[in-house]
This record gives structure tokens, sequence and C-alpha cells, in this order.
């Protein structure tokens, strides 16, 4: 009985022991990674040739974290789950007793003092601790806020399971006047509050929702009719520069150019709907990426119309249906009609609006659609498309829907993103975007709406909040730009997040009709598609 | 395309000639039967006997290499199969079917799947999703009565109870009943079943025999079944067309197929020589010709693209089950294989059902000196490339 | 006649070095049946490890014989690239294996961002350039073939070879093949199923090294960002070819470099790639499952 062997092993070793031995592993590993990467680092000196900067002190670092928290997590930490595991089992308090125990009122009202305190001391924090102390204070602020805020969520969890999309609607809605009136209350002053809401409207609000709107459209293609689109952002492309050529060269208005657009990118959405129809799964996948890099690629090189990689600038800004405009030169700026002081911030206030009206359109369309039949199609297509044409469903139409009805999306996305920026060019739509769209579709859970806009506010929000970690500059000296990482870590996350969730956040699909009581049909049953 | 003489309407179903060529390997050859109105048909025939390739043909999913399949509806219309695309025989010619390895719509709800049975109706009702999206009460009435028509159903299929789970949950023999109950949502005039009761215990067995009779009688549905099961085909059945290596063998009432030498030869095989001298009798030597020859190296997966190497497997996978062999060997091999149990037992054609493809398999290995295993290019999946090291 | 000779030739240099590349995405493909994203990016690893290693080759030595530069560079970077390869295979498609279609196809685009970035953030954003290594040039009636042309296209066949040997001739083969045909099968025969992944992995990751250190080579010069476009046409050329097809993938690479060549040569540079997706959308509107692909057996 040789083969026993390995597994006797396993079980004569205690937990120390095994974890010893995987650390090693794992620093092993993680030193033949990154002896080349983070121990040397390739240079240019003053006469421009390339010189090696050696950083091994770095490397040493780097692989004895790597070794210590192997080696915790095998030694403690694995254990620990195990033991939680049957804990819960045996307790029957089955996910909450790690969260209970993490959230409690004492650890809750301790937070709370924090923050107050620390945001009664707000003014005087740099001259009590001096510059480097006050920065981990913030921090610890921001945490306790965060803290708070969860255990609040934490709370009232089956009251906002009960109601996600209602308080989530609502919460998006009011949103903006939340943060003015903060940031007002903080500022002591209206105008101020309207100054400081710019960051916080323009990008994480508007920034979070173009990117809920991108996803929920690529959804109704890859998330119901199950076609795996690796190309979407070339239909966001054609409805920005639809906006932007149409709006700069004939003066068009956004309020005419947005259905346009839509419906110009629907067109290029049966138009590479067509040939592709016949093929299948990752054939479909390299020739909608394909038809991604071709209109990428005619942009920068149809320089006489597009005007290659510099983009086209000056594009129009929206105005309030034709009533007010947000220029401030034009006589029926907004401040003048309304007789208030100027800000930018309305324009992007409005722009939130807009965008978030935008997307409860395309929420609204897709509901809508699911109940019908062509909806119903599409998602029967994914499951099984012989079994469609068994039942005498036209799958090239239906095919042709979704490509058409994402696509549509897409354009409306596109021609906002035009009229936000002011400016498109090439660099908007590589390929990265299009892998980010559908990445935050399938961390959300293909074809459900809130876990798309759960996914898309951590994935999005989650890189916008980087840029905010000044804070790490006092840890890490001045050079320290976080911001540099935050591709890095989003890279991560994602397959982080694809492990820990395979199914995405929300798994289970909510049935279109029924008989007599709407429950969720399990994630195991629902299938990705092949197409 | 309407010939509405009474006598043609008595066949709903006419298969003229029908042939069926995959490169060189011959799956239906020259096949002509009738299928009457009103009446339950039967489809029998050993594995690989080109059953289910006959229902593909009729159901569009492959376009026969030649002859003619009729269908007449009711009104006096009448369609031909062969040339109408895929999706419209569902909605136009109204033959629904199901498949042999069920198709369900797992995710979805047995009330779902039943929903997109009825997509044509209700994409018209819609007005083309267009009036639909905004609320028209046209939609809902004929909503309404989808949801209706999906209960009836249900309540037919004995899954009413279950009407709001996902199909993939049900057992067995309930996706076997809920897949004939989504065909029938098209409101179809042929229904056409693949191995209806193939995994069923004999308790589903009876209800589906009942759910089967149910819809003869009170529908007017036609149907035409494969089935392996003799005991559903001899009990349900009015007529039953014996296939043997894609010809007809036999064509008749259940009492006059099980008597029929052919099919006995059929079933339970009988000596080497024999079995030449039935096919000639049959007239079947150009298949005997058609099955020395091989199959085509670029048809099917022959041009296997497995790295570097040749072609891996001999067969022709059409669906899992059931697949056209090859090779004569296997056929014979379970002949041979079926001839020792024939001695065992009396024989009986409504109870002997062998298992030709793994038989073979086995007893070409077990008895290389037979003539049937010495001949056989070995069936089954082989790797010869990598063998021949 | 002589132009397109020339063309030819670049067209066969930047074909290899696709076809590399090409490979690692159709074995991976054809094993566990999922797009690696993040190939591409493990052929910039390679191309950096090797510019790493010259450096170093430099520092150390006053002078190196180019060949044993070369083989250094290409063995090192052989065996870091392929201890890349494996431990994402490990950490992020392993998990994954035998679940959802789509997980594994966005963590390989998560990696593909992490490994990109990650070499940003080690190495900086700007464009590495070297010295260049091999600078001879032959003139053959008014062609002219540049040593590093031949390099190119030797050591291409050459690892062709080995790995066709490899491939078909040896019992790794066999398990490989055998894992590809049917995983649950084999392993019910003894074959380890991850190890064989593995080291599919593995050989896809030290083809793409190779490929890395020739693209390093020839252009002498390389980014974080560079494994993009060459992963997306050696994608497109694994497709093309026939997606599981290892021959389709050397042939669809050839397609691809001789399209760009020529398309560069006769009509526009700008619109090479154009040209090369184009040709791609065609050929598979025609043939769906690429030029040696295994049809797809529609299965009722």
């Amino acid at each position: 009985m040789a083969v026993t062997a390995s597994p006797e092993r396993d079980i004569v070793a205690t937990p120390v022991q095994r974890a010893t031995r995987e650390a090693l592993y794992a620093g092993a590993i993680v030193l033949g990674l990154f002896v080349l990467f983070i121990g040397l680092k390739t240079d240019q000196n003053i006469s421009n040739e390339l010189i090696l900067v050696q950083r091994w002190w770095l490397l040493f670092a780097v692989v004895v974290l790597t070794m210590v928290g192997r080696f915790v997590y095998i030694a403690h930490g694995q254990p620990f789950l195990a033991k939680q595991k049957i804990a819960d089992i045996a307790t029957g308090l089955l996910p909450d007793t790690v969260a209970t125990r993490f959230f409690r009122l004492p650890y809750f009202i301790a937070a709370i003092a924090i923050v107050a305190v620390l945001a009664l001391l707000a003014g005087s924090l740099d001259a009590l601790l001096g510059p480097g102390l006050a920065g981990y204070a913030r921090f610890a602020r921001a945490l306790a806020i965060i803290y708070a805020l969860a255990s609040v969520l934490f709370y009232f969890r089956s009251f906002i399971h009960a109601h996600f999309s209602a308080l989530g609607i609502a919460a998006l809605a009011t949103y903006p006047v939340i943060v003015v009136l903060v940031l007002a209350l903080y500022s002591g002053s209206m105008a101020g509050g309207f100054q400081g809401s710019l960051k916080w409207i323009d990008n994480f609000g508007i920034q979070i929702l173009i990117y809920v709107m991108l996803a929920w459209g690529l959804n109704i293609v890859v998330g119901l009719a199950g076609l795996l689109d690796l190309g979407y952002v070339a239909f966001y492309a054609v409805g920005a520069y639809a906006y932007a050529l149409l709006g700069t060269q004939y003066g068009l208005s956004f309020w005419i150019l947005l259905p346009a657009a839509g419906a110009m990118a629907a067109f290029w959405g049966v138009m590479l709907g067509f040939p592709v129809l016949r093929l299948r799964g990752d054939y479909l996948a390299i020739v909608t990426l394909a038809f991604g890099e071709i209109i990428r690629l005619v942009i920068i090189n149809w320089r006489e119309v597009t005007n290659g990689s510099a983009g086209i600038s000056g594009i129009p800004k929206v105005s309030f249906f034709g009533l007010m405009s947000f220029n401030v030169s034009d006589p029926n700026y907004i401040a003048k009609v309304l007789d208030i002081a100027q800000s930018g911030a309305y324009y992007k206030i409005f722009l939130y609006y807009l965008i978030l009206g935008l997307c409860l359109l395309t929420a609204f369309v897709t509901i809508r659609l699911r109940r019908m039949p062509v909806g119903r199609a599409w998602e029967a297509l994914r499951e099984d498309e012989i079994a469609c044409r068994s039942l005498g469903i036209n799958t090239t139409t239906t095919k042709l829907t979704a490509f058409a009805t994402g696509a549509m999306f897409g354009g409306f996305a596109g021609s906002f993103f035009a009229a936000r920026q002011g400016f498109v060019s090439p660099e908007s739509f590589i390929f990265l975007e299009s892998a980010i769209i559908l990445a935050i579709v399938v961390l959300g859970g293909m074809g459900s709406l809130v876990g798309i806009a759960v996914a898309a506010m951590v994935m999005i929000g989650g890189t916008e909040a980087l840029r905010e970690l000044d804070f790490l500059k006092q840890v890490f000296g001045p050079d320290f730009t976080p911001e540099l990482y935050r591709m890095l870590l989003f890279g991560m996350a994602m397959v982080i997040v694809m492990v820990w969730k395979p199914r995405g956040f929300v798994g289970s699909r909510e049935p279109t009709a029924f008989l007599k009581e709407r429950r969720a049909v399990s994630g195991s049953f629902t299938k990705e598609g092949h197409g | 395309m309407s010939d509405a003489s009474p006598s043609m309407n008595e066949a709903i179903l006419q298969v003229e000639h029908l042939s069926m060529k995959f490169g060189g390997l011959v799956a239906i050859g020259d096949l002509s039967f009738q299928a009457r109105r009103g009446e339950i048909t039967a489809l029998i025939g050993p594995n690989g006997a080109g059953k289910t390739t006959v229902f593909n043909c009729i159901t569009g999913f492959y376009k026969p290499s030649e002859g003619m399949l009729t269908l007449n509806r009711r009104d006096g219309s009448s369609y031909l199969l062969e040339r109408l695309p895929n999706h419209e025989i569902p909605a136009r010619a109204k033959v629904a079917r199901t498949f042999q390895n069920i198709r369900l719509f797992s995710g979805m709800t047995l009330l779902e799947n039943l929903l997109v049975a009825q997509h044509n109706k209700l994409m018209k009702a819609s007005g083309y999703t267009v009036l639909g999206l905004f609320g028209f009460s046209g939609y809902r009435t004929a909503s309404a009565e989808s949801i209706d028509l999906a209960r009836h159903w249900l309540e037919k299929a004995n899954l009413v109870d279950r009407a709001d789970d996902p199909a993939g949950d049900l057992p067995y023999g309930a996706q076997r009943r809920l897949e004939i109950a989504r065909a029938m949502c098209t409101g179809p005039e042929l229904l056409c079943l693949d191995e209806p009761a193939a995994g069923l215990n004999p308790k589903e067995s009876m209800a589906l025999n009942e759910l089967l009779m149910d819809i003869k009688d009170n529908t007017g549905t036609s149907i035409l079944l494969i089935e392996h099961d003799m005991a559903v085909v001899m009990q349900i059945s009015d007529h039953v067309v014996v296939l043997e290596y894609g010809r007809k063998i036999s064509d008749g009432s259940p009492q006059a197929v099980r008597t029929d030498p052919r099919v006995i030869a059929a079933y339970l095989g009988v000596e080497d020589e024999e079995v030449e001298t039935v096919l000639t009798e049959v007239g079947d030597e150009d298949v005997i010709e058609q099955l020395d020859t091989g199959p085509d190296s670029a048809h099917g997966p022959g041009t296997s693209s497995s790295y570097l190497a040749g072609p891996v497997t001999d067969t022709v996978g059409h669906s899992e089950g059931e697949r056209v062999t090859v090779s004569r060997g296997a056929s014979k091999a379970g002949q041979v294989d079926a001839r020792s149990s024939a001695a065992a037992k009396p024989a009986s054609p409504t109870k002997a059902k062998p298992k030709a493809k793994p038989a073979g398999a086995k007893s070409s290995a077990a008895k290389p000196t037979t003539k049937a295993a010495t001949k056989s290019k070995t069936p089954g999946v082989t790797n010869r490339r990598g063998g021949r090291k | 006649m002589q132009y397109f000779v020339q063309q030819l030739i670049n067209g066969l240099t930047l074909g290899s070095i696709y076809g590399l590349i090409a490979i690692g995405y159709t074995m991976v493909y054809g094993i566990i049946g999922m797009i690696n994203f993040a190939h591409g990016d493990i052929f910039m690893i390679g191309a950096f490890t090797a510019l790493i290693v010259f450096l170093i080759l430099g520092a150390l030595f006053y002078s190196v014989p180019v060949v044993i530069a070369l083989l250094v560079m290409m063995i090192v970077a052989m065996l870091l690239t392929s201890l890349y390869n494996w431990t994402i295979e490990k950490v992020a498609y392993r998990p994954l294996r035998g679940s959802f279609r789509l997980a594994p196809l966005i963590t390989a685009i998560g990696m593909s961002i992490a490994l990109s970035n990650f070499v940003q953030v080690t190495q900086g954003p700007r464009n590495k350039p070297i010295p260049p290594m091999v600078s001879k040039v032959y003139n053959i009636e008014g062609i002219s073939v540049s040593l590093k042309q031949i390099i190119i296209v030797v050591v291409t066949a050459l690892l062709l070879a080995l790995f066709w040997y490899l491939v078909n001739r040896t019992s790794l083969g066999r398990a490989q093949r055998a894992c590809e045909q049917d995983r649950k099968m084999a392993a019910l025969l003894g074959i380890d199923v991850d190890r064989t992944i593995s080291i599919t992995f593995v050989m896809g990751a030290a083809l793409a090294a190779v490929a890395g250190t020739l693209f390093l080579m020839y252009y002498g010069v390389i980014a974080f960002s560079d494994g993009f476009t060459p992963g997306v046409k050696a994608f497109t050329a694994a497709v093309l070819g026939g997606i599981g097809s290892l021959p389709g993938a050397v042939l669809g690479g050839l397609m691809i470099g001789f399209i760009e060549s020529m398309w560069s040569a006769y009509f526009s540079i700008d619109y090479k790639d154009v040209a090369a997706f184009s040709i791609l959308a065609i050929v598979l509107i025609f043939l769906p499952s690429g030029i040696l692909g295994r049809p797809e057996v529609e299965k009722v």
C-alpha cells in the first residue's frame, strides 16, 4: 500500500510542521518569481543606457512576508476556519458567527467615539500630532467611519436584504444631495459644499454609474443570451464618436444625438452579429475582440474624420433639456436663470442624475424584456440552443436582438461619456475596458442587475478609492504613488473574488414568471451558454 | 405546396426514399414509411440503426442527402420538411420533438420552460416586443392565456406542484414528462419522441404511457416515437417501423412485427453466415459494401485535431447514447453475444434488448478468433496513433 | 519579386514568433478548454526576464559570445517564465477547474492585468531598449536576410521539432492527449491530470519565453505593455489555425505574420492589424472552426 504514504504523512505532521513546510515552499516559489523583478530594477542612467539597480532588501522583505503569511494561514488560519465551520454546524448559527463576533455594540460605540473625537480635533490634528501621525489618525478615522457604517448595515441586514433595490435607488437618488450637504456642513458654506462635491459626484458617482450602465448593457448579451462578447467597448466607442462628431460638426443637441447614437450602435451590433452568429464559444469571443480592435484601429488611423489618436475635443455640453445651459458664457446659463452662485458642480450633479436616469432606463428595459417572450428566448438560448430551435424559436433573430439591444445601451453610455468628458480619444476604448466591463458582469453574477451594480461599485469604486489613499505616502515615503498600484490591485481583486465566488456575488436567478411563489433558481442549475 | 387529396391526408407524415449520408457512411438508405394521423407510430431497431438520424431529418437538424419528407397538416396544407429551415418546422409545420438526452432549460423554472415553448405565439401577441414593452393589454391577456396553457400541461404531466422549481432539479422521469409537456405547448400536430421511456422505472413508464395515450386521445396529435422499451412499444403503438443499418426491415402492426423473422434476426442475431443471407434477402448488399469502406476521413470527427495526431474515433457522434457505428463487427459481435444469451433464454423479441455497442467491444476483445472480430475495425474510441508506438 | 521574397522572409520571422506564442494558447485551450488571456503577458515576462539576464551578463562579464548570451537568456527566461505560468495555473485556474466556464476566463484577464501592472510597478513604465545583439545582414541577390531572422526561424523550427516529438512520441504527450480527449477517463486510467495540466502550462510558458527572448533580440526593446498586442495576435493565430490544433497554431501564426508584412508592404502599414483581424473574421465565417480545427459536430 505505497499509495497511502503521503496522506499518512499529512496526518502525522502537526499543523506547525506542515505550516513550516508550506511556508518554505511558498518562500522558494516567491523567491523564484521575484528574484529578477523585485530584486533588480532596470533603470536608465544619464547617458540613457539601461542599468540594474539592486533591491535585495525589498526582495527579502517580500519573501519573508509571504512565508510568514503562509505559515500563519496554515498553522492558525486553516484550523480556525475548520473549527469555525464545525462550530457553525454544531450551533446552527451558520454564516453569522464570525460576523456577529466582529460587529458588537461596544466596538460600535468605541468607533463612534473615535470618529467624534477625531472630528472635533480635525482642524488641529496636524498641530497636535505632527503631519506623520495625523495621517495615521485620519486613516483610523476613516476606518472607524467604515466600521460604524458597516455595523449599522449589519444590524439592519434583513431589512436591507428585503428591500435592497428600493433602498439602493433611494440612496443613489439622494447621493448628490447628501454629499453636498455633508460637505457644506464640513466646510461651513453652501458654495464650499458644491465645490467639494465635484470629486465625489464625478469620480465616484458618475464614473461608477457609467460602468453600471455598460455592464447592464453587456449583461443582456453575456448574462442573458449567453453570447461571449469581448469587444463590447466597440459600441461604447461608436456611441461616443457619434455624439462627438455629429455634435461638433453639425452642432446637434445631445437630446437628438442620444437616441441616434444608440441606434447607430445597435446598427453596428447587427452588422457584427450577422456574420458571427454561426460561431460558437471562443470563436465568437475572438471575433468580437477583433471587431473591437478593428473599430479602435480605424478610429486611430482614419485621421481625416476622427482626428486620430489626438481625439476630438470641444464636444458640446448637455443642456438642461434645452431650457438652461451649463456654459457660463451662454445667456441662459443655469446660475443666471436661477440666480444662484456660479459653480461647475451643477453640471456634474445634472450629469449624475442623467446617467442615473439612463441606468434606470436600462434596468427597466432589461427587467421588462426578461418577462417578455424575447427575453425568455434569450435565456433559453443560453440554456440550450438546440432545444430552442426544436421549439420554433428563430435563434438568428433572437441573437441579433440581443446584440442590438446590448449595443444600443453601450451607444447611449458612449454618447453620455463623450458629453461628460467633452473629449474623446481612442485611448478610452481599449480592450481593457471591455475586459473590465465583462469582469463586472461575471463578478456580479451573470444576469443579476443588483449583483452587477454591486460589483461595479466594489471594483470601480475600490480602484477610485485608491487614488485617495494619500496617507500611504506617510508610510512608504513621498515617492509612493498608490495610483500606480491601482490596476495591479484591480487585477488581483478580479482573481481573488472569482476564486472566492465563481458564480459572482449573486449566483441565483430570479424567475420571470411564477404560478404560486417566486423562488430564486440556484446558480448551479443555470448554464452560461456556449455562444 | 398543397395537394389535399383525402387519402393523402390520412398520412400526417410521409417519408419517401429518405437517405442520409455522412461522407461515405450511409446512416439511412432509401427509407420510406408513413405515419398516420391520430396514431402512435413507433420506430424501433437496434442501436445504431439510424432512428435518431431519421428524427433529426424530420425535425430539420440534418438536411437529408436525398428523399422527401411531406407533412400534411390538418387544415390541408402540406410542407416539405427537408426544405424548411430548422426553426420553421415546429413553427409552421407544427412538428415538435423531444431529445434522447433530455434538453431542458435547466436553469429556468418548469413554468418558464413551457412559456418559452409558446414563444412564437407570444411574440406575435407582444407586437414583436414593441407593444409589450409599453404594456399594451393584448400582450397581458395573451400572457395570461399562455400561463393557463402551461398550467394545463403541467397538470397533465403531474408536475404542477413543482411549477416554480428549476427544471434541472427534477428527477429524471419527471424531466422526461416535462420535455413532452414543453413540446405539447408548441401546439404540435406531430409529436416526435426520442426514447421517452429510456431510464424510467416501471412506475414512471406507466405514467408516461398514460400521458401519451391521453395526448393521442384528447388532442388529436399524432405521435412518432423511438423506443427500446418493447413493453411501451407493444402497449401503445398502433404501427411499428423497424430499422436496421438505416434500412426498413419491417413495417406493420405490433403483432405482425414481433413475429417477423427479419426483426428477430436483427434483434437476436443469427449465425454469421445467416446474417449475410438475411441482409442479402432484405436487399442490403450496398449497405454491406458501404460499411466495409469505413468512414470518410474528410467528414465528422475523423479529422480530429488532437494535437498532431490523426483520427481518434471511428464513430459519428450525433447523440450521446446513439452512435452510428462504422464497423460492422460491432453489430455482429453483438449478435454473437446475444446468441449465447438466446441459448439460455427462449427467443422472445419483446424481452431481448441486446446492447450492441458495449457487447461488441467486449466480445471482439474476448474472442479474437471469430470471424466477426478479426474483420472488425475496433469499435469505440481508440487512439490509433497513440497505440502505434 | 525581390521585394515580395523580402516580405515573405519578414513575414516568416514575425510568424515564427506568433506561432511560438500561439502554441501556448492552443495547448491550454486543448487541455482545459479555457482561453488563457494571461499568456500574452507571460510572453512579456519572458522577454523582460531575458532583458534582465542580458543586463546581468553585461554587468558581470566584459564580453560574452552572442550565442552563449542568447542561450543563457533563453534558458533562464524559460525557467522563470515557466514558474510564473505554473504558479498562475495553481493559484488562479486550478481552484476554478470544472466550475463555471467564464470564471477562469475572468481570472485569466485579471492575471493579465495584474502581471503587466506588476512589471510596470517593479520595473517602471518606460520602454527598455538594449543595444543590438546581432547586427549581421546577408545580401543574397538583392534580398537582405539578417542573422537575427535566421536565428529566429532556426530556433523556432528546432523547438517545433522537439515539441512535436514530446507530444507525439513520449508518454507525457500521450497523457496530454488523453487529458485533452477526456479528463475524467484519463484520471481513471491513472494519469495524474493535475500534473499533466501543470506541465502543459509549463511547456506553453517555455515556448512563450523563447518567443519573448527572440522578440527582444529582434526589436531590441520591450515595455510592460508589450504583452497585449503580440498576445492578441497569437491568440488570433491560434483561432485562425483552429484552436486546439498544434499545427494549426503554427500555420495560423505564419499566416498572421505573412498578412501583416504583406499588407504593410503593399497597402498601408496603419491598417495591417485591421487586415489581420478582418481576415480572421472572414476565415471564421467560412470555416467556423478555423483552418485545421476540429469541425464542431452538432450533437442533437
